[in-house]
């Protein structure tokens, strides 16, 4: 059998991870690196899209549904919509202009990743999933997270939802000229 | 899945948040600015369910404490997700704001305080 | 439970038949033989269905709208002396009943020139037709055909109704981009116009959907149909037990449906919610600067997500691939007299492999309907849309959540005849609710009905006076 560089054995299944991490970093590396808005945007939907695929693998399917509905079909397209609304006004208004600081920021970031990096990967290589069991399996479908969602977690839940409240009040008034 | 370690999902958290990180400080545009907090906060997601399902188990004898620890993960993804909306919902409206006081979203600009 | 009980004789309805047999044996294949099966059988059928969609949509609307044209283009007629025509074709009329016009359409399509403006998002700009037929296509991948798994084509799964939601939420997509990527100020706003309706439209059609899911208790689309087929406002004596629970047949089920029908037609950018594409407004909205093939994609698209939500409305709210909403299945058990009759009749109703015939037959029904609406109503005015989403279909889907949690809650504490009771309570409660805070607003406001008003013109009768005096002034 085929062994990677820490010692894990290269099977299909990480292949397809590979594939699929592998293009979501490169969507956020493309987040950052694109200077129009709008790629960005959509650089970011297909990062969150297949985020979604990953989640599914974790066997949390409700979440994977969620984020695609949640980020993928709510907030990414209110971006979106901000952005045009700005380009509709002035082409020009969110094209960034050169600066030598973006180096020591990515430099700076570069450093931060090998850091936590090298302290935590070679420790979490080594671990791999519990077999499916059938709890496990129940893991991430609607009635396990509903039922835990509506005991367990109810006042955070509250909190949550009075949080929203409070934001849809907050976005009304800032966003309405005369009110 | 089976054949891939923690160690790979929690890599790509740590690769998306660090350039999450380096978007915020790097970009003036707030709205890629915005666009990259939202990575950190997926990447955090996946990290929190990557964490859920690899979580020893067997450890645990109870069945309600065993679903409790099951669901911790899944419960802060949620929880997540509901305060990011709401935090688009109204940094889109500020956006908005400045940009019909200004006329002009460059971060560099939005000097009136000081800062 | 008894309501358990009637859903699991729901699910024993499948009978074990030759056909069946055929069906369950993609089962026994590999997974990837079965995953390509099922998308093939995901596709096929909305791109088959495409030609005859265009042809009925081009034919009830020329019927409709009473004008001759491409309700019947393309009939022949043979020259009655020509010798180039055989002898048996003399004068003979074929009429095609404008089947040629969807052959001419697509043959146009295909042969125009494929012009792409210079100043464009290149990337984006030829993408976004791709990024638009997409959703169109997965929409009804979680959709039963029949009342075989192996007819679900992405597989029966328990997250069936929220995999709808997101895809839907996909659509807006293509349309945006194209909007943007064409550098084209009628392409922009059409593509922010679209964006804002579908955003809108989308919570009020989630809304919908929540109560069906909670009336029927699960989010499984084979398990709402069960639910579906079970007897009637969940009744175990005549003549309710006859009859199948529908999801429309209950009413917070039919204010659901509405709810949902009128969302799913502006979630397709169809008339009268089609503002991204306006035509006397934007030219064509966000395709102006498509032409030829990258056109016909959008076409294709909007098409197939026609079809794929009428198929969503007839699982979710009438009542799966049964053709009439009647328990043949379970009259068999109950009058065992007419057993055989009974049971054909079953088989004929849907129990069988005529199960995707009238589950098809239904969703043409839908788009049917789309045709009719799209004959019958004027476009909407960007303000009339937003207020028609926000202020009437939100709180009128809201409060029928809240309904139907009432009349779940009443149910489970007492009885399905108290439930109801219940839920006739609080819709007239509701109503009055809704009656007090709208008199309560019109007060304030100006009642615009009863305005004054000033006639701009001059009143006639003083105008004869003076052509009286002009007349009298020469003289």
């Amino acid at each position: 059998m085929n062994h990677a560089a820490g010692g894990v054995p290269v099977t299909p299944e990480l292949l397809l991870f590979g594939a699929v991490a592998g293009a979501a970093a490169l969507c956020a590396v493309g987040v950052v690196a694109f200077n129009n808005a709008i790629r960005s945007a959509l650089c970011l939907v297909v990062n969150f899209f297949l985020l979604a695929f990953l989640y599914f693998t974790l066997n949390a399917e409700m979440l994977g549904i969620t984020q695609i509905v949640v980020y993928t079909g709510a907030i990414m397209v209110l971006f979106l919509f901000v952005i045009m609304l700005l380009n509709l006004g002035a082409p020009n208004l969110l094209v960034e202009k050169r600066d030598p600081k973006k180096y020591l920021g990515i430099l700076l970031g570069c450093g931060m990743f090998v850091l936590l990096g090298s302290q935590v990967l070679p420790e979490l290589i080594k671990v791999h999933a519990a077999p499916l069991t059938p709890e496990l399996a129940k893991f991430g479908g609607p009635e396990a997270i509903g039922r835990t969602l509506f005991t367990s977690y109810m006042y955070p839940f509250e909190a949550v939802s009075v949080l929203l409240l409070i934001g849809i009040v907050g976005s009304i008034l800032l966003a309405k000229r005369r009110i | 899945m089976n054949g891939v370690p923690l160690g790979a999902y929690i890599g790509l958290g740590m690769f998306m948040f660090t350039t999450g990180v380096v978007g915020v400080v790097v970009r003036r545009n707030p709205i890629v600015i915005f666009m990259c907090i939202e990575l950190m906060l997926n990447s955090v997601n996946l990290t929190f369910l990557a964490f859920a399902r690899y979580q020893m188990v067997t450890k645990v004898a109870d069945s309600t404490a065993l679903q409790n620890s099951l669901m911790a993960g899944q419960m802060m993804v949620i929880f997540v997700m509901a305060v990011a909306a709401a935090e688009v919902a109204v940094g889109l409206g500020i956006i908005m704001a400045i940009y019909r006081l200004r006329d002009n979203v460059d971060i560099d600009e939005l000097n009136l305080l000081r800062g | 439970m008894p309501e358990e009980a009637h859903r699991a004789r729901g699910r024993e309805i499948v009978k074990v038949n030759s056909l069946l047999q055929m069906a369950e044996f993609v089962q026994h294949l590999h997974p990837v033989w079965q995953a390509l099966i099922r998308a093939v059988l995901l596709v096929i059928p909305s791109l088959l269905l495409l030609i005859p969609i265009i042809w009925w949509e081009r034919r009830l609307l020329g019927w409709m709208q009473d004008r001759i044209g491409p309700n019947r283009v393309g009939n022949i007629t043979f020259s009655q002396t020509s010798k180039m025509v055989p002898g048996f074709l003399h004068g003979k009329k074929f009429r095609l009943f404008g089947l040629a016009q969807p052959l001419a359409d697509f043959g146009k399509l295909l042969f125009k020139e494929d012009i792409t403006p210079s100043a464009i998002d290149r990337i984006i700009y030829f993408t976004a037709p791709a990024i638009a037929l997409f959703p169109a296509f997965a929409l009804a991948g979680t959709i039963p055909w029949g009342p075989y798994t192996s007819l679900t084509p992405c597989g029966d799964v328990n997250i069936g109704v929220l995999y709808i939601m997101a895809v839907s939420s996909l659509g807006v997509y293509g349309i945006v981009l194209a909007g943007y990527s064409a550098n084209n100020k009628f392409s922009l706003m059409g593509g922010l116009r679209s964006s804002a309706q579908m955003i809108s439209y989308e919570l009020a059609m989630g809304m919908s959907l929540a109560c069906i899911v909670m009336a029927s208790g699960s989010l499984k689309p084979t398990e709402i149909v069960a639910a579906e087929h079970g007897p009637l406002w969940g009744f175990d004596f005549a003549p309710f037990c006859w009859f199948e629970n529908w999801n429309i047949l209950t009413p917070f089920g039919l204010v659901a449906c509405l709810v949902f029908l009128v969302c799913m037609v502006a979630e397709t950018n169809r008339a009268p919610f089609d503002l991204p594409e306006a035509e006397n407004e934007l030219v064509a909205g966000y395709h102006t600067e498509y032409s030829s093939m990258k056109f016909a994609v959008f076409f294709m698209g909007e098409y197939a997500a026609m079809f794929a939500y009428g198929l969503i409305l007839c699982t979710l709210f009438i009542g799966g691939w049964h053709l009439l909403p009647i328990r043949f299945g379970y009259m068999s058990h109950a009058y065992p007299a007419f057993g055989d009759v009974w049971n054909m009749l079953d088989t004929l109703n849907g129990s069988s492999i005529l199960a995707p015939v009238w589950f098809v037959g239904k969703g043409l029904m839908v788009i049917t309907a789309y045709i009719w609406l799209r004959a019958s109503m004027p476009r909407l005015r960007y303000d009339q849309l937003m207020s028609l989403g926000w202020k009437s279909l939100l709180p009128l889907a809201t409060a029928n959540l809240i309904v139907v949690a009432i009349w779940i809650l009443a149910t489970k504490l007492a009885s399905p005849l108290i439930g109801w009771c219940a839920v006739l309570v609080s819709a007239v409660i509701l109503y009055l609710l809704y009656k007090t805070i709208n008199k309560l607003n019109t007060d304030k406001r100006v009642d615009l009905a009863s305005r004054e008003i000033i006639m701009v013109d001059e009143p006639p009768r003083r105008r004869e006076v003076e052509m009286v005096d002009t007349a009298a002034a020469p003289s």
